[in-house]
């Protein structure tokens, strides 16, 4: 998909700037140039598309889908929904009250709350860049896995009492929002939405894979193996760890990610890295505690960094 | 004219008062402009993303951030 800038890089690189293509600053300079431009173009892709799908489904619209779905078809509509709707760690207050108003049950609200972050669309872009499909496929196939059963799971120990607002449940059912908008004015907000997003995650992405391409070219593997790449059964859980304070620069990070995993880190630990990244957010978890009891969320964190990790250890077993 | 602008307090919730506060004055009309932040209270209206855009008491958009343009748009109407 991309040959055509590969051949252009070198060009550039190897021919242009005459440097030597052996030499490690060379390798270093085309990495650099090749993959930040790829995940820009890829970004601007993936984030419009996404946008796009996105002026037909708002949440409002989820919610009213939602309501009345029983049990275990919820959780996993809840955890598709996820993927195109947006999430906003703002916006989960609102959203999580307003689902208990339309008598969703917890756990189909939480397994939408835990698939809107981890499958959002700048993730995904830059998984796809840096991974490519397989690897995005695994894991929008296992975040949704975690979603489902976590949310299930949160559904079935009973913790509706842990939410400190009365919420007055509504009576009757909701009416379907329609969202009158004609295509031009689609495309034109989905564009808007796609540069806003780029213009805040643009300088995070090339400090990432500026840094990598440092990686790239001076590190020895032998460095990173050693300290990344042990299948020492603590690698997982440290891994998610460090992923849970990271979330608002996962721009930044997921390159480091790959050159890592290309040097040696074991991909199951990258993965669970990646999921803790996106799916357990600090802020988030600040918001949800004016609404929730701790031990509410302490749950839900617990939940889904079990699941996490034990994907990474599955990974790490089999691959 | 009553504006409401429904958020929870976030850096896009502000932003979008603001935004409302310079489509009125460009707009040159008068209007109350109100940012409501009690949950309940957003809650009562059907919203579950913010920030929302209330006019005269009905939504007219959630979980955007509106240009001023695009607000001047929404009051003309």
């Amino acid at each position: 998909m991309f040959d055509w800038w590969e051949t252009i890089v070198d060009a550039l690189v190897f021919r242009l700037l005459g440097l030597d293509a052996s030499t490690q600053k060379a390798q270093a300079l085309h990495f650099f140039i090749f993959d930040t431009v790829k995940i820009y173009i890829l970004l601007v892709l993936i984030i419009f598309a996404v946008s796009f799908l996105r002026t037909y489904f708002n949440t409002e619209k989820v919610r009213v889908y939602l309501q009345g779905k029983s049990e275990f078809t919820g959780n996993i509509l809840a955890a598709l929904f996820g993927i195109i709707t947006p999430f906003c760690s703002c916006s989960a207050i609102p959203l999580f009250l307003g689902f208990m108003q339309a008598r969703i049950p917890l756990g189909i609200t939480f397994s939408f709350l835990i698939s809107s972050p981890m499958n959002n669309e700048v993730a995904i872009a830059l998984l796809f860049g840096l991974f490519g499909w397989k690897i995005t496929a695994l894991y929008i196939g296992f975040g949704l896995l975690v979603a489902i059963v976590g949310g299930f799971i949160v559904g079935k120990l009973g913790m509706e009492k842990y939410v400190l607002i009365p919420v007055v449940p509504m009576s009757g059912d909701l009416a379907d929002v329609e969202i009158a908008l004609s295509l031009q004015k689609r495309l034109k907000e989905s564009w808007a939405y796609t540069m806003d997003i780029l213009q805040k995650i643009y300088l995070y992405v090339m400090i990432g894979v500026g840094i990598g391409a440092f990686i790239h070219g001076y590190i020895p593997t032998e460095f990173i193996v050693k300290y990344a790449g042990s299948d020492a059964w603590y690698s997982v859980p440290l891994a998610v760890i460090l992923g849970v304070p990271m979330y608002s620069n996962a721009a930044g990070v997921m390159p480091l990610i790959e050159v890592l995993t290309s040097k040696g880190m074991l991909l199951g630990t990258a993965l669970s890295f990646m999921m803790a990244i996106t799916a357990l957010s600090l802020p988030e978890a600040m918001i949800l505690k004016r609404i929730l009891h701790v031990k509410l969320i302490a749950t839900f964190f617990g939940i889904v960094a079990l699941g996490i990790m034990g994907i990474g250890y599955l990974f790490n077993a089999i691959l | 004219m009553k504006i409401e602008v429904l958020g929870t307090g976030c850096s896009k919730c502000q932003a979008l008062t603001l935004h409302v506060k310079e489509a009125v004055a460009k707009k040159g009309i008068f209007a109350q402009v109100e940012k409501v932040e009690d949950i309940l209270k957003i809650m009562e209206y059907g919203v579950t993303s913010t920030p929302a855009l209330v006019v005269d008491g009905t939504v007219v958009s959630s979980g955007k951030l509106l240009g001023v343009d695009e607000i001047v748009t929404l009051l003309g109407s």
